[in-house]
């Protein structure tokens, strides 16, 4: 089972997981994590071996969270823009949010309360700023349905859709730092600390690490 | 102890036990040890009957602690000795199922108030020589697990590696990690709410009337009176099991379909199979069951309010709690719906706990905890075995 099926939020299997790795690369040994929209946990489920972190896990379908505590995490069916609320302030080193922002109905609140529970957050997303979104539109003039996006207009759950720079300028307003950025495209992965124009361009999704400022 | 008297059930029941390495057993706790009561009564002497299944290891770190339901009892994998039945919870409980009994060691003490050898209202009052009937105190599940406390004690148990149970089974549970949070490593409290809804008290409401409006009842002294309210528990059973199922599973199984006539008779018999279904389910119960232990097992669920009990807010029952939680609902149970299930995660999270949330889509019903239902297993086999590596518990 691929967490493709079970979010429906990313319809296309992918391997390798660059993002994965960018990931566990950053997360300090362990930590105590909470991975919001888990999947079937894979990701989790990574952490928790290679990092030794104390993961929890958040997920909207049901046959993901019983996939994930099968092979024993400790997973709770939650909606992000709802089941945040009850969790105390700081209490996770790490919070991720993977490929769901744009799936959530006020990505804003989710942010804040993203930074209010957790030291870092880590969120990836769709970058609908990438150059082959851009010219579909632009020479097709129909919604653009790239690899990263999946879905027709009418029945994509992805209601909030952003540019890696329109994500900046959030962050920016949410006074939320950012510490350090991946950009994807395709298989290929780079690192980029603060994205510019270009990546903007480049990038058919991205990985942002942020923290609170001050 | 109780014993049966049919030597063909006990042999079946001595040949599946020892599958398990059944025992049972009792410890009896004399005047130097009273149950000291929510109502502030203290019972003494009490005795507590108990099962246990697979072996305790050398450093007692293998303890799962099984709390049943209202009309359950401790033979949770053996034969039970007055029916014959297999174990309550055969598919959950044994060797090389989700709770291992090659693996585990197994306790499943009958509750008190109950009627299976654990001291309850149909027992002797040593003050009066004549059995308690109504006399017997008020019981809630904070004395239910109090007791619990005590006969861990009295073996020499300190830790639990897992206390799991459905329904008050996991009020139980609930009330462990509350009560006692440094001796749960891990619950899973299934099928069951921190408190009792409205409804839930009503239909034992209904059930409590069913028996008292028996006249062989006697006002509780039915034992001393040579009498027994059969029907009435009897009636307090088939509408409780109405609860315990789903309009979906009722369909499926009997829908309108008539029992052994062509036609509807224009009388009372019973004309459809629903009915004559409910009668058996009555009719079977009275045989193993003392009216009076479901009057009091019943209140102690009513009464049932951790939330209540801690200042109002849950959270605060489980305020540092360490115990790794699996909580588990089922779609279609409607008596501890998955909203009651959720407000209890809504106050693990509030706290941090470590906790794990699964919903099982099935159409059982409330009583799809006691059944073979493969996700449900599947996943607490997972989270069993993973709680098992963080206790240092191998194979």
């Amino acid at each position: 089972m691929s967490p493709t099926s079970l979010t429906g939020v990313r319809p296309l299997p992918r391997t390798p997981r660059t993002d994965f790795d960018f990931i566990a690369e950053k997360i300090a040994p362990g930590s105590r994590v909470l991975d919001v929209g888990c999947g079937d946990g894979e990701l989790l489920a990574r952490l928790v071996k290679e990092r030794g972190v104390d993961g929890r896990g958040m997920e909207l379908s049901q046959e993901g969270v019983n996939a994930s505590v099968t092979r024993g995490l400790s997973v709770i069916q939650g909606d992000a823009d709802t089941d945040l609320r009850d969790y105390p302030q700081d209490a996770f080193d790490y919070v991720i949010l993977s490929q769901t922002i744009q799936a959530t109905h006020n990505p804003s609140v989710v942010l804040q309360e993203l930074s209010r529970i957790g030291q870092h957050i880590i969120v990836s997303f769709p970058n609908f700023g990438h150059w082959r979104v851009r010219l579909k539109l632009l020479l097709q003039g129909r919604m653009p349905e790239t690899p990263s996006l999946g879905f027709h207009w009418y029945d994509t759950p992805n209601i909030h859709l952003c540019t890696l720079r329109d994500f900046t300028e959030l962050c920016d307003t949410l006074d939320l730092h950012i510490d350090d950025a991946l950009a994807v495209n395709g298989t290929r992965a780079k690192r980029i600390g603060k994205p510019g124009p270009l990546d903007n361009l480049t990038a058919s999704e991205a990985v942002f690490m942020m923290s609170r400022k001050g | 102890m109780i014993t049966t008297e049919k030597p063909e059930i006990a042999e079946a029941a001595a040949e599946a036990g020892e599958r398990v390495n059944a025992k049972s057993c009792t410890e009896t706790f004399g005047a130097d040890e009273p149950l000291r009561l929510d109502s502030e009564v203290e019972l003494s002497p009490f005795t507590i009957s108990f099962q246990t299944y697979g072996r305790l290891n050398a450093d007692k770190s293998n303890v799962v602690l099984v709390c049943h339901a209202l009309t359950g009892d401790q033979f949770a994998a053996s034969p039970h000795p007055v029916t014959g039945k297999p174990g309550w919870w055969s598919n959950m409980v044994g060797p090389g199922r989700p709770i291992d009994t090659d693996r585990y060691f197994v306790i499943c003490p009958n509750v008190i108030g109950g009627c299976m050898g654990t001291t309850g209202p149909r027992d002797i009052n040593q003050e009066t020589g004549k059995p308690y009937g109504l006399s017997f105190p008020g019981v809630t599940i904070a004395d239910m697990v109090r007791a619990q406390a005590m006969l861990l004690d009295r073996l020499g148990i300190d830790d639990i590696f897992c206390a799991i149970g459905g329904s008050m089974g996991g009020m139980q549970v609930l009330q462990w990690c509350a009560a006692y949070p440094g001796r749960v490593f891990s619950a899973i409290p299934i099928a069951t709410a921190a408190r009792h809804s409205a409804q839930n008290i009503a239909f034992h409401e209904v059930g409590r009337q069913a028996i008292m409006a028996d006249p062989e009842w006697r006002h509780g002294s039915y034992l001393e009176h040579g009498t027994n309210p059969a029907k009435g528990l009897a009636v307090a059973r088939m509408a409780a099991h109405i609860t315990y199922l789903s309009e979906t599973a009722l369909h499926r199984k009997f829908g309108r379909n008539l029992q052994d006539r062509d036609e509807v008779s224009y009388g009372f018999d019973a004309d459809f199979q629903i009915e004559s279904y409910l009668r058996y389910q009555g009719s079977t119960f009275v045989d193993r069951f003392d009216a009076n232990s479901y009057l009091y097992i019943t209140r102690a669920m009513d009464y049932f309010d951790l939330a209540q009990d801690h200042g109002g807010i849950l959270a605060n029952a489980f305020r540092g709690t360490s115990t790794r939680f699996c909580v588990m609902s089922f779609t279609s149970d409607w008596l501890f719906p998955t909203s009651d299930s959720k407000q209890v995660v809504h106050a693990l999270n509030a706290v941090a706990a470590n906790v794990s949330f699964v919903e099982i889509d099935t159409d059982k019903g409330h009583d799809a905890f006691l059944l073979d239902e493969p996700e449900m297993l599947d996943t607490l086999s997972g989270f069993l075995e993973s709680a098992a590596q963080r206790r240092g518990l191998t194979t």
